[in-house]
């Protein structure tokens, strides 16, 4: 934030060791000095945290401050801004020594623990003290120690003695996510990181301190001690958990990522990442990850009388052949439903798209592996395929934005971190208004100073025609979630057209924007789309699955989609995991994790993320080679199967809307995914489950007074048992978190929106 | 030509071999007898332990840092004086950090000892043997359990707490040597 542009483009001269600079008026010493190619050493400054000059080291002797009179001392190059006319020195004999003498304090209790440092090796108190410091200790005293390191939260472990107090992190979590829950405790030697007691330091982008962290403080739980900075490879990549396309480093050793870091990417996510991106890669190595193809018997006398032959290992070309042979005797154009999911990138979507549309002959295929509706399919269409309004430039840029349906903290990290940027900065320019349509104001939106348009779960679309004062520089950003509110999708786009407003829409899954670019949902009235492809598959009509990375509990209706993988003749799935998709399928196609492929993800904005293969295992196969595999084969094969009969494609009937105003519950179910959850991608890293927010039911301050702190919310599918605390929400209703319990609010409780019932436990 | 040429050369010419004819021969009877090599001749490594025992190994990876040959991979892990399901304690070195996985691969190694001035625990250290030749190229892939130095009296197998003292600083820095 030190980096504010003005707008004014006032210039500067200046001298730095003897060389002339011109930078534009305000900016700091040290980054004029970084023009012109010299370092001064430092900890506390960071270019994205504003200036505090808490650690000294960038002391730098300035013999003229531009009025012909030079600072008597050495000054803090990370605070003082140019002057014209200055004289700066970085490496003369008062400069020098000044560094010098900070740097033999802050080695004065900073223990020789670097062999056993995860920071060792990588360390700017380590380099700087080479560049900078004195090669022999002069001191003999005993050190200050502390106890051993503290956990900050689970996922972040404290060294006290190796901090050297910069108040990079401190920073970091008030300025940045505003999460402050870590500050500087006790004085003198004795100062200290410290946390409220009892409370951890909870933040969804906490991983960031470790990244930043100047010296070995602080460290991660599941990293530590697990490798040396030599030992890595490092490869770029993209983050496979949300559409926001940040970028990452991935760290790997002896073919196994050992940790992932933010990448800089000033236009995306600038130096940070969420902890789903940071932690969340250990399902790659998973022992259950499935290893080799598994098709099942048809043959097997067992499935005459109802039951299925076990899946069996197989080859990869007894598993081609079996899909493409299964595929073609299904037959016929509507006999076979193409559910890709929304984990793949562009090119995995585009090969889905393909086969169904090129190679089956314009089967049904739809990503969209959550509720959905009919109007959203037209909206895709109509405003988000091969458009590209909104940019994060544009979110920085606009005076106010409306989020519908969207909760960034949780569903999308870096338009979070985006947002909370250019709102602080805008603060100071009169302030950039976010307005958000919910039911409740969410921690993430009171971080992000939003103001709360309440709305009934189901009725945004008249929240969204009460929007009457849209200025037309102002970001609309909608969420996927407003498929299941009826009329919203089309009242934000009629909001946009009205006022000129820039319209954006913002999915969960990486894969998804990319998925709509390549037309992998129904593009024309007469095809399914995802929900009548499972009503097609219960009527009969059709007849094979092809399932990429779809998890039944995330679909609208889950009981439906089991239903149909068990009434379907062949199913086919491309699986990272053993899934009850996989359980029920007849041929079972491994796929390469991200890191095994190379690809591009587009973000929710359209913006190409492309990444290169991370590990070349043998044997792995994107889902786009799969399919490739499997097309060759099943053109080469007549299809069998007659065609279905004429007169009944295009006629698909809806059940009615199951999503809005159907249950007789008394309480409207709003309901959205936590950033950490259950989700399949974020198993196996212990420290990092930790970190999740509880599963808590939100309910009226009165509700809760009646009903106790433990309650049981009942829907038309089940019910769930869940500790219930007080928010600002509406008498009629009830907030859940989507997949933090069991196998999720879809699955065991009710469609968003719907009506449920609460009761006391 | 003169007579010394044609006479007293070719004579003068065996001094060395008769006068070597009269003394002790100096060949090595290898393997028959082993002859001790001189003090501080570089052979296979060993990996110390302190005085109960405990390894003196971190894990930090500065020898494999150090090798040119590459011939060293380590792996850490981390100590716990937790202990396990079955009740055995998850101590192995004093500190935090250990070393879990320990190999020298012989037949990269060129014996050449940075990785033992790398040391920052004299954890590694050369032994005098030099016998290191072998039939496979598996065996000669030195294990963390060959290349520890065998338990002394006084020693007990780790993992176990430690013995020595509270803290690492009574094995670093014992009283002894404290200033």
């Amino acid at each position: 934030m030190s980096e504010v542009s003005t707008g004014d483009t006032t210039t500067v001269n200046l001298t730095i060791d003897g060389m002339p600079v011109t930078v534009p008026e305000g900016t700091l010493v040290i980054r004029a000095a970084e023009e012109v190619g010299v370092q001064i050493p430092r900890f506390c400054d960071h270019p994205l945290l504003a200036p505090v000059g808490a650690c000294r080291q960038c002391l730098v002797d300035i013999p003229d401050a531009g009025n012909g009179r030079g600072f008597p001392k050495p000054q803090a190059s990370c605070t003082i801004p140019v002057a014209e006319g200055m004289v700066v020195e970085t490496d003369n004999a008062t400069a020098s020594k000044a560094q010098q003498g900070i740097m033999e304090f802050l080695l004065v209790n900073h223990p020789l623990d670097c062999p056993v440092c995860d920071k060792g090796g990588e360390c700017p108190l380590q380099n700087q003290a080479m560049s900078n410091g004195r090669g022999e200790s002069r001191f003999d005293g005993q050190k200050r120690t502390f106890a051993k390191p503290i956990n900050l939260s689970p996922n972040i472990l404290l060294d006290r003695e190796r901090c050297i107090v910069c108040q990079r992190c401190t920073r970091f979590a008030a300025e940045i996510p505003g999460d402050p829950g870590i500050a500087l405790i006790d004085r003198g030697a004795r100062q200290q990181i410290g946390i409220a007691e009892g409370r951890d330091f909870s933040s969804y982008f906490s991983g960031n301190v470790i990244q930043i962290c100047p010296v070995g403080a602080l460290t991660s739980a599941e990293y530590r001690f697990r490798s040396r900075p030599f030992d890595l490879v490092s490869s770029p990549g993209v983050a496979e958990h949300d559409a926001c396309g940040a970028a990452i480093r991935i760290d790997h050793r002896r073919g196994k990522v050992m940790r992932r870091l933010a990448g800089n990417d000033p236009e995306v996510n600038q130096e940070w990442i969420s902890d789903k991106d940071r932690f969340a890669f250990r399902y790659a190595d998973a022992e259950d990850r499935l290893r080799y193809p598994m098709v099942r018997d048809a043959d097997d006398p067992s499935t005459a009388s109802g039951h299925r032959a076990p899946l069996r290992p197989a080859s990869w070309l007894e598993a081609f052949e079996l899909a493409a042979r299964g595929l073609a005797a299904a037959g016929g154009v509507g006999a076979v439903g193409v559910l890709p999911g929304g984990r793949g990138t562009v090119q995995d979507a585009a090969a889905y798209s393909s086969f169904a549309r090129d190679t089956l002959g314009g089967a049904d295929i739809d990503f969209r592996a959550r509720p959905l509706s009919a109007e959203e399919t037209r909206f895709l269409a109509e405003h988000v395929r091969g458009r590209s309004e909104v940019t994060y430039a544009d979110l920085d840029a606009a005076t106010e934005v409306v989020l519908i349906g969207l909760e960034p903290e949780d569903e999308a990290g870096t338009i979070f971190l985006r947002l909370r940027a250019s709102t602080l900065r805008q603060a100071q320019a009169g302030a950039q208004r976010i307005r958000t349509i919910a039911p409740l104001l969410s921690p993430g939106s009171a971080k992000l100073g939003a103001e709360l348009v309440r709305c009934t779960p189901g009725d945004e679309a008249a929240a969204i025609a009460g929007l009457t004062d849209v200025a037309p520089t102002a970001v609309i950003l909608v969420g996927e979630r407003l498929a299941t509110s009826p009329g919203a999708l089309d009242a934000a786009a009629a909001l946009a057209d009205t006022t000129g407003a820039k319209l954006g829409w913002v999915p969960r899954r990486a894969g998804d924007r990319g998925a709509v670019e390549a037309g992998a949902f129904p593009l024309d009235a007469h095809a399914r789309d995802a929900d009548q492809i499972i009503e097609g598959v219960l009527a009969g009509d059709v007849r094979a699955l092809l399932v990429g990375g779809v998890d039944p509990d995330d679909t609208g209706d889950p009981a439906a989609f089991l239903a149909a993988l068990d009434r379907a003749e062949f199913v086919v799935s491309l699986e990272l995991h053993p899934s009850e998709v996989t359980r029920r399928a007849d041929v079972v196609l491994p796929v390469a994790a991200v890191t095994e492929k190379t690809g591009t993800f587009l973000t929710w904005e359209g913006r190409p993320r492309p990444f290169p293969k991370v590990f070349d295992k043998p044997a792995t196969y994107s889902d786009a080679e799969i399919l490739g595999q499997i097309a060759d084969r099943y053109v080469a094969m007549e299809s069998a199967a007659p065609p279905l009969p004429e007169g009944l494609a295009g006629k698909h009937p809806r059940r009615a809307a199951a999503g809005a105003a159907v249950g007789a519950g008394a309480f409207r179910l709003s309901t959205w995914k936590l950033m950490i959850d259950n989700g399949s991608l974020q198993m196996g890293d212990k420290s990092y489950a930790a970190t999740a927010r509880p599963a808590i039911a939100l309910l009226s301050r009165a509700n809760l007074h009646r009903l106790g702190t433990t309650v049981t919310v009942t829907g038309d599918r089940g019910s769930i048992t869940l500790p219930a605390q007080a928010a600002d929400v509406a008498d009629d209703v009830v907030w859940l978190p989507s997949n933090s319990t069991g196998r999720g609010v879809l699955a065991d409780l009710a469609s968003p929106g719907s009506g449920v019932e609460v009761t006391s436990a | 030509m003169n007579i010394r040429e044609n006479l007293w050369d070719p004579v003068a010419g065996f001094a060395v071999t008769f006068t070597t004819q009269f003394k002790k021969p100096v060949t090595e009877q290898y393997p028959f007898e082993k002859m001790p090599t001189a003090p501080r001749f570089h052979g296979r490594h060993q990996l110390n332990r302190h005085p109960d025992g405990l390894e003196k190994c971190i894990g930090c990876e500065l020898c494999a840092w150090a090798c040119p040959a590459d011939a060293i991979y380590v792996e850490g892990a981390e100590n716990s004086d937790e202990p396990d399901a079955e009740g055995n304690s998850q101590r192995f070195s004093p500190g935090e950090r250990y070393g879990r996985v320990y190999q020298i691969n012989y037949l990269r190694c060129i014996l050449c000892g940075l990785c033992i001035e790398a040391c920052p625990t004299r954890a590694l250290t050369m032994t005098n043997e030099y016998e290191l030749a072998d039939t496979s190229r598996e065996s000669l892939i030195y294990e963390k359990s060959d290349l520890l130095a065998p338990l002394q009296p006084g020693m007990e197998q780790p993992p176990h707490p430690m013995l020595l003292g509270d803290d690492e600083q009574s094995y670093y820095a014992p009283e002894s040597i404290v200033r």
